[in-house]
């Protein structure tokens, strides 16, 4: 082989510039040449020249004054020219430039040439960069060229089918007829062209596809000679026979499988075969077995075959490889929802992957565990997650935050776990948390009325400690103002008692008034809380008093207002001050009590410490607050009504609250319907439209004998033509006298539009004693569950 | 196994070879090209090959000296990818023997070629590692004999 002399010899001396600007001297030097070459005309020497041009290229110079060269060259009889010349082309025309149109009609003629060589060069940059036009131009060419030469170049034409497929989507019926013949090419480069051809028109047109699905039994034939095949060093890749046309060919029948039975059920010996066949100790195995378990997923494939696919990924979460970890983690992802209880069973495996060194694998394991999270598992992988917390990588931790906060949402086994795990989120990765975190904590505080006494203590604890996490801050400054008598009564039952007095309290807050770790919001909270105490301690009224002068002069003007109208109250209002700062009512979730979103610490916080008059305008903006308070400091002497309980008039903002998960979770049993009753064993059901043709159906199961009811579980069935999904239930034991239900829910899919049936079946013990029923539900409670009609919003509550 | 593009680059970041399979303007090209080189050599060792970039999957080795860099869509099969690069090496190897950064730098090129053989418009367009040599070995004997023919040196 010839070497390229004078190429290399200039590469040789760019490199061995030292410093940019000698390169670009060298470079500059290099170009002028090259442009005096190009003028020159044909004399042998263009190719050297358009060669080095392309290396100049390479470096990031502009090299535009080449491309007329290509076009020359290309057209040149010589292959070295032409080789060059196509290769410039690749490099520096593309379909956007004019010049690309002047080389079509040397493809088309290169088309023709007598050698192969020639041709494929001209398919090849065809392939690369032929724009539209130039498609158009050459696709009967191509076509012919398909079906009528050596498998050299059938292999590239097919693949510039594939190219031209894509640029113009009419010509696609150009190709279709010669596609189905190329299947039955022996030539794994023809065959692997064919199979992405025909999934090239597949995707492009349905029809296409249905036509194409006649196809699958001769595609199943050809996988099964791969995988049975003896070895054959041409196509050997660590013990699989032509991995990359074992993977084409288990996409197209992913395609050709989805949503079909027939072609499904074609499919399913031989996926199973591959399945179980297939080594994967390389990575080319791995990446067979990878394509397979997609496919499985995304076919209508029998319940077995399903299972066999998560196992298979299991496995890939044990294997050394982090690669295969990561892969196999993505796809657990995709089919957590579909499969649950399948992938559940590899839950110890994904909770250690949260210990993996790399980042990308930890973030796939925080997502997938906390989408296994359930009612039952929920201590064990709380635990897990928040040992993840204290050492997670800083980009994840406001999602682990939110997540957490999810989860023990929805299945916090009790208010007392919920509470402390928020806290301990909070102390954590206070910084990480999102602003509603702080409302929804008040709120949750406020529902747990046999805790009060618990959390203030703790938190108070917590304050003393450190003040650093304005989240926690800011709720245990609300609760100290809230409940500082119980804090200073100094006897708890489930927390060591501890000596707390007037003095302690006040020094705290006012420590975080003081500090400049504080944010205003934080000082907004500790200043209200300290007129609260105001009510709530005996001795120290009078230093209160001189905390709330000081810092009516203070530079902030939130603070500062506040500081004068606590002013007021301690002078002008002394008689309303009790019933003004009294115990604050438990607050709904909708309430306006509650806020969700942005909140800067000023407009929202002011709520619920400041009383308003019973009338349709509770959710006034800030503004027209601050209004309704200065009519009444300047307005009638009437005194004011003690704040009576809050209306649950829902917010609008109601529909995108971040804690509103389940809509159901409001007990607003609207379009209820008891289906079963027997033994004390209460069944309803609940209906939800989730989307035209999806209906999510809610199984509540309550238990009003004497006895509790366990190993409570459901089983449904639904007609042929509807999908049915059950998420896991809430739990399986029911306990007695009504204290508490049993929820599940159930995903309809029903793309026909055909009327919902469904049939369940109930099985429980109760004293020991086995039951089982059937219930068949014909019509659902309407009219959430008719196609027709717009579903109607579930979360308004009474008023 | 629709690439989107094809990137080589050393150690310090400089390019290699780069191969296109989508049409773009020069400047998005080099805006890419940056993008790569500084997402692939930040990444620590010991972590997985496979990266996020807008909505492609971004697969990368690192052979030695050089790092192999290519873009996928998002339903391709990453391991798949990997074994394309170990391919593409081998081949390389296969033509350069024992190939190493410097036989890629001089003869950038042949390079070229030989990847032509294997991708076509970023898909596999043979998979037998023998057949492509032959062809890699047909064209430069049909380059070298009408050189020889026309008395003329090649490049």
């Amino acid at each position: 082989m010839t070497p390229s002399v004078r190429l290399q010899e200039m590469i040789r001396v760019i490199r061995s510039a030292r410093t940019q600007g000698e390169e670009r001297g060298i470079i500059q030097k290099e170009c002028a040449d090259i442009r005096a070459q190009f003028r020159q005309g044909d004399n042998g020497e263009r190719s050297h020249s358009l060669a080095k041009l392309l290396y100049v290229h390479m470096l990031g110079y502009p090299a535009h004054f080449g491309q007329m060269e290509c076009v020359r060259l290309i057209a040149s009889p010589r292959y070295s020219e032409k080789r060059i010349g196509y290769l410039g082309a690749m490099m520096l025309l593309d379909e956007k430039q004019d010049a690309s149109l002047l080389i079509t009609n040397s493809i088309k003629n290169d088309l023709s040439h007598s050698s192969q060589y020639v041709q494929s060069l001209a398919l090849c940059t065809l392939a690369c960069m032929g724009s539209a036009e130039m498609c158009r131009d050459l696709a009967p060419e191509i076509e012919r060229l398909l079906r009528a030469s050596n498998c050299y170049i059938k292999k590239k034409a097919t693949l510039c089918a594939v190219h031209i497929i894509r640029k113009v989507p009419e010509l696609a019926e150009l190709f279709t007829p010669s596609a189905r013949s190329l299947l039955s090419e022996k030539n794994h480069g023809v065959l692997h062209g064919a199979v992405v051809l025909i999934t090239e028109l597949c995707e492009h047109n349905p029809d296409t596809l249905d036509q194409f699905r006649k196809a699958v039994p001769e595609l199943v034939q050809i996988m099964k000679g791969l995988v049975t095949s003896s070895y054959s060093p041409e196509h050997n890749v660590a013990g699989i026979s032509d991995p990359f046309l074992q993977v084409r060919i288990l996409r197209l029948l992913r395609i050709l499988g989805h949503n079909n039975d027939t072609a499904s059920d074609a499919m399913n010996d031989l996926l199973a075969q591959v399945a179980t066949n297939t080594d994967s100790s390389k990575t080319a195995g791995s990446a067979v077995l990878y394509e397979t378990v997609l496919t499985i997923m995304d076919i209508n494939s029998e319940s077995g075959l399903r299972v066999l696919a998560v196992n298979i990924l299991g496995r890939f979460l044990l294997n050394n490889d982090r690669n295969i970890r990561y892969i196999s983690m993505t796809s657990l992802q995709k089919i957590v929802q579909t499969d649950h209880n399948a992938v559940q069973r590899h839950r110890g495996t994904i909770v250690d992957c949260l210990k993996d060194q790399d980042t990308s694998v930890k973030r796939r394991a925080l997502e997938l565990s906390l989408a296994l999270v359930s009612a039952v598992n929920i201590r064990s992988m709380m635990k897990e997650l928040l040992i993840f917390l204290s050492t997670c990588p800083p980009e994840l931790r406001s999602q682990t935050t939110s997540g957490i906060f999810n989860v023990a949402e929805r299945y916090s086994p009790s208010k007392r776990w919920h509470i402390d795990t928020i806290l301990h989120v909070l102390t954590t990765a206070g910084g990480d948390v999102r602003d509603e975190t702080v409302p929804n904590l008040i709120q949750l505080i406020t529902t747990a009325s046999e805790l009060h006494c618990y959390t203030v203590h703790k938190l108070y604890r917590a304050l003393v400690k450190e003040i650093s996490q304005q989240p926690l801050v800011q709720v245990a400054c609300w609760c100290i103002g809230e409940y500082g008598d119980l804090l200073l009564k100094g006897e708890c039952e489930e927390i060591e008692p501890v000596q707390v007095t007037e003095d302690d309290v006040l020094d705290a807050l006012e420590t975080v008034l003081q500090s400049h770790m504080s944010s205003p919001a934080t000082r907004g909270f500790a200043l209200t809380a300290t007129m609260k105490l105001s009510t709530r301690i005996t001795d120290n009224v009078d230093r209160i008093r001189s905390i709330v002068s000081i810092y009516g002069s203070c530079i902030d003007l939130e603070l500062q207002q506040r500081a004068v109208e606590y002013n007021a109250l301690f002078k002008k209002y002394d008689h309303m001050r009790a019933a003004v700062l009294e115990r604050m009512p438990v607050m709904g979730k909708n309430s306006p009590g509650h806020t969700n979103g942005d909140t800067s610490g000023e407009n929202k916080e002011p709520d619920p410490s400041k009383p308003k008059p019973v009338e349709a305008g509770l959710l006034s903006e800030p503004a027209s607050q601050v209004c309704d308070l200065l009519d009444l400091l300047g307005g009638t002497d009437t005194p004011l009504q003690p704040n009576p309980a809050p209306t649950s008039t829902p917010t609008t903002t109601s529909s995108t609250d971040l804690l509103d998960l389940l809509g159901g979770l409001e007990p607003t049993p609207v379009l209820t319907e008891t289906v079963y009753e027997k033994n004390g064993l209460r069944l309803k059901i609940q209906c939800d439209k989730q989307t035209e043709t999806e209906v999510m159906v809610t199984l509540i199961g309550s238990n009003s004998a004497q006895n509790d009811i366990t190993n409570f579980s459901l089983q449904a069935a639904v007609p042929k033509s509807v999908q049915l999904q059950m998420k896991a239930p809430s739990g399986n034991v029911i306990p007695a006298h009504g204290l508490g239900q049993v929820t599940q829910t159930v995903v309809l899919n029903n793309p026909n539009k055909v009327s919902l049936k469904i049939r369940i079946r109930v099985s429980y013990s109760n004293q020991g004693v086995m039951h089982q029923d059937t219930v068949q539900i014909d019509s659902f409670p309407s009219p959430a569950c008719q196609p027709q009609s717009p579903s109607l919003s579930t979360t308004i509550s009474p008023l | 196994m629709t690439m989107h593009f094809l990137l080589l680059f050393s150690r310090q970041g400089k390019l290699r070879l780069q191969k296109w399979f989508l049409p773009l303007p020069e400047r998005e090209r080099k805006k890419i090209v940056k993008d790569m080189t500084t997402m692939v050599l930040s990444r620590k060792p010991r972590t997985c090959n496979f990266l996020h970039w807008k909505d492609l999957k971004i697969v990368y080795k690192r052979y030695a000296s050089l790092y192999f860099c290519c873009a996928l869509e998002n339903k391709d099969n990453e391991l798949l990818a990997l074994e394309i690069l170990h391919r593409y090496v081998e081949l390389l190897d296969k033509y350069f023997g024992s190939v190493c950064e410097l036989d890629i730098i001089f003869n950038f090129e042949k390079a070229y070629f030989i990847l032509d053989e294997f991708l076509m418009g970023g898909e596999i367009q043979e998979t037998s590692k023998q057949s492509i040599a032959k062809s890699v070995e047909a064209s430069d004997m049909l380059q070298e004999t009408m050189e020889e023919y026309m008395s003329k040196p090649a490049f």
